[in-house]
């Protein structure tokens, strides 16, 4: 596909043209400290976004439970390593990635078993597994998490001094998100597993016929989304340090708003990470714009409002045009474009 | 020589209902078996017990004499037994490569992606059927009749033994269809068996070695050499003999058109189409897919308007800049796809047949007057004959024919001053067709303009007065149907 018709393309303009505007007004936008920081904090949505990214393209409505399975893994993980007294950053992971892998896969399985719509079955958990939460933990706030958590969260690299003596680096989380983006990538473009995954959202039955083991496809996504929401949870807990039962519920729309923005289609068998990869940022920088404009951050759910309108309406636009210079009939005499 | 697929006695009933009844078939390797049968006779029920989809209540099958139990869709791929779909059963939103590669990818349980090799084979299997497809291509963006050949193509990534095809001309055009034919004649010579599923009769004379027919889930005979006729295969089908009635038009010569077109031009769809329609005529439309035919019926549909000319209804001058203008207007379509632009599928019979006319059954109102509706509802279904044992069972569960009852149903209810039908009869079977016809000429003879945009020679040959014959977007030649033979105007067709 040609790049101008791709919808990266058009997310990708937008948002040097907000930062743009947002260099003109505060130059501090463009500094190396800045950059730094719209990128840690984008980090836990970026990794979610890969998940979600993964539903969109199998296709049958979006998954809205990853929070609500990020927000108990995160709170377990938490609650583990104060039990043992320490441990380390591995063992977290370790724990909510299975923790989240086996929440997903209970979705996957009433999906694919009862037939029903993947946004009514999610929905139906994230209040199951957040009220669960709710019940089990009587909404105690974990204020103080284990050592690891603090290391993991204040580890920078390429670490530099700033001019107000403050230290200032990238964060691991980028990293780490970085990480998930390249084995979604890996996982869409190069095994069959991901092939498969396409071809369901392309038509199911079809991809029956020649030979998909849907069962175990949609199995794999959704025990991967809840994989992926049990190390966001963990991104989280090191980013604010503290496991709060209500801190990430909530972020669900602006998640998928944002693949889609970058390209899923919500009947699916498309989408990119590199697309979910750039709304994620269009968010994270209009956020972070706001505040340097000093801008009231009630205005944020507008600007995302707006954001949304503009990215659709660029791809709508380029699509309508495809379609009106589309050739139905090669008429004689007529001429040639 | 032994056959490459035998059945014998093969029974299948669904709830208690009878699909087939102790059906024996055979087909050889190097042969076509063209399989016909009315809509709901068991063919399709006889393709998912042959590929594995379903397995038998009774009976047995034997793949190069060897008896199969418990078939599966692998075991029957293994058995080099493959099926082209009428839906084709394509992904879409993938490339033509990894359409034709991923059966085989999958069957050989690879796990990684090697993208050259996708095309490679892609490329070998196009090349076996000498198919020229840029592999890189978004299957969705192809016309059908190439989406076809990358379901054909997918076929012949495996040792292929027999292959089924399901209705595989219905959405294609005359270049195509021959183009396919063909390739299966050119199958045939390489050994490999065929079962051809068609409602054509023309393209089972042209192409069968050996016809065999189901009606009502039973096999009822096969037709080989001198006895494949039109005739003897319409009698095989039906039972009886069945006469196609030649519309006769009755104009009143001193009528102002009800219809008149001048100049209508569309950029990249048609240009300066100008005809006349009377009241009580059916005006033919012929020329292949993409000629414009299909636009122009669209366009005066307002459902993709024309860019400049005119449009006069009764002689008085029509804007038609969407669809409920021409709705206003009287003017009624038919469109190609009945399943996806002329139906509610999931809804009732009796919601379809209204649907046009919801407006005048509120009176005015919010709610809908059901007596009235109910009386209307059993007076379409009498008038059209449609067999449907309760008014509100899904459309979806009609055959084909009953099915496009409904559609025409739905807009007879407006009683149009104008009724397009663009491709009134595709995948649906003899007997029905008949019924169809008898529908349209007493709307005629009513006093409506008819439109026929049709692939199918004859049908337009027995089912017109006048006969426009579009190419490259224009209208080239109009004809009298009266001195056109069917044979003349598939040639004109074809040549242009």
């Amino acid at each position: 596909m040609k790049l101008f018709q791709r919808s990266e393309f058009y997310l990708l303009v937008l948002i040097a043209l907000i930062c743009i505007f947002i260099t003109s007004q505060n130059p501090n936008f463009l500094t190396l400290q800045n950059i730094y920081g719209v990128l840690r904090s984008a980090s836990v949505n970026g990794i979610f976004a890969v998940g979600v990214l993964f539903v969109l393209i199998l296709g049958g409505t979006p998954d809205v439970s990853f929070p609500a399975i990020a927000q108990v893994t995160q709170y377990v993980a938490v609650l583990a390593l104060i039990a043992i007294g320490g441990g380390n950053i591995a063992l977290a992971f370790a724990i909510a990635i299975v923790l989240g892998a086996v929440m997903g896969a209970l979705n996957g399985i009433i999906i694919q078993v009862f037939r029903v719509t993947t946004i009514v079955v999610t929905i139906a958990t994230f209040n199951l597994y957040f009220g669960m939460l709710y019940v089990l933990s009587r909404g105690d706030v974990l204020f103080e998490v284990p050592r690891p958590f603090h290391d993991f969260g204040g580890t920078l690299l390429f670490a530099r001094e700033g001019a107000n003596g403050a230290v200032y680096g990238l964060s691991l989380l980028p990293v780490l998100w970085l990480a998930v983006m390249i084995a979604g990538w890996f996982i869409l473009r190069r095994t069959m597993l991901g092939r498969s995954i396409f071809a369901m959202g392309g038509d199911e039955v079809s991809a029956v016929r020649i030979g998909v083991n849907t069962f175990a496809v949609r199995l794999f996504v959704f025990a991967f989304v809840g994989a992926l929401a049990g190390v966001a949870g963990i991104a989280h807990a090191s980013l604010v340090l503290s496991a709060i039962p209500n801190s990430i519920v909530g972020v669900e729309l602006e998640v998928i708003a944002a693949v889609v923005l970058g390209g899923a289609s919500l009947f699916g068998g498309k989408g990119t990470v590199t697309g979910a990869m750039l709304g994620v940022l269009l968010f994270a920088i209009l956020r972070n714009g706001l505040v340097l404009l000093n801008i009231s951050s009630y205005w944020y759910d507008v600007t995302i409002g707006v954001a949304i309108i503009l990215g659709m309406s660029a791809n709508a636009w380029q699509q309508l045009r495809a379609r009106r210079n589309q050739v139905h009939v090669a008429v004689e005499g007529e001429a040639p474009r | 020589m032994q056959p490459y697929l035998q059945l014998d006695g093969i029974s299948k009933s669904f709830a208690g209902v009878h699909a087939l009844v102790d059906v024996d078939l055979t087909v050889n390797s190097g042969e076509i078996l063209c399989l016909m049968g009315e809509n709901g006779s068991g063919k399709s029920t006889l393709i998912k017990i042959v590929s594995g989809v379903q397995p038998q209540d009774s009976g047995t099958i034997r793949v190069e004499g060897q008896e199969v139990h418990d078939a599966t869709t692998a075991e029957m791929i293994r058995h080099g037994i493959q099926v082209i779909y009428q839906d084709l059963s394509l992904m879409p939103n993938l490339t033509v490569a990894e359409n034709i590669a991923m059966a085989r990818t999958i069957r050989e349980g690879r796990r990684l992606v090697n993208w050259g090799q996708m095309r490679q084979i892609a490329q070998e299997a196009m090349d076996r059927i000498g198919a020229r497809i840029d592999p890189d291509a978004t299957v969705g963006d192809l016309p059908v009749g190439l989406q076809q050949m990358v379901a054909i193509c997918r076929a012949f990534t495996s040792d292929l033994r027999l292959l089924i095809l399901d209705e595989p001309t219905a959405s294609l055009n005359r270049t195509e269809i021959e183009h396919l034919l063909a390739l299966v004649r050119e199958m045939r010579g390489r050994g490999i068996a065929i079962i051809f599923i068609t409602h054509k009769i023309d393209e089972v004379i042209d192409v069968a070695d050996r016809v065999t027919c189901l009606r009502d889930g039973r096999n009822v005979g096969s037709l080989t050499g001198g006895d494949l006729t039109y005739d003897r295969i319409v009698a095989l089908m039906t039972g009886r003999e069945v006469v196609p009635v030649p519309f006769v038009a009755r104009i009143d010569p001193t009528q102002a058109p009800v219809l008149s077109v001048r100049n209508l031009t569309k950029r990249h769809n048609f240009a300066d189409v100008t005809f006349d329609l009377y009241p009580g005529e059916i005006l033919g439309i012929a020329g292949l897919l993409g000629s414009g035919r299909t636009e122009i019926a669209k366009a005066l549909f307002g459902f993709a308007p024309a860019d400049s000319g005119e449009i006069r209804i009764g002689g008085k001058m029509q804007p038609i800049r969407n669809v409920r203008e021409a709705v206003e207007a009287g003017i009624a379509y038919v469109p190609e796809n009945r399943l996806t632009e002329g139906l509610f599928l999931q809804k009732a019979v009796g919601d379809n047949l209204v649907s046009n006319v919801i407006d005048d059954l509120t009176g005015g109102g919010i709610l809908i007057d059901e007596e009235r509706k109910a009386a209307m509802v059993t007076q379409w279904i009498d008038a059209l004959s449609i067999k449907v044992a309760d008014p509100s069972a899904p459309v979806r569960s009609l055959s084909g024919g009953n099915q496009q009852r409904v559609v025409i149903g739905k807009w007879l209810t407006r009683r149009p001053k104008v009724l397009i039908l663009n491709g009134p009869t595709v995948g649906v079977d003899i007997a029905a067709k008949a019924y169809i016809y008898e529908i349209v000429h007493n709307l005629a003879h009513e006093g409506a303009g008819v439109i026929l945009i049709s692939d199918e020679a004859p049908e337009i040959v027995n089912n017109s007065n006048r006969i426009l014959l579009v190419r490259g977007g224009r209208v080239q030649r109009e004809l009298e149907t009266r001195q056109t033979s069917a044979q003349d105007l598939h040639r004109m067709v074809a040549a242009s």
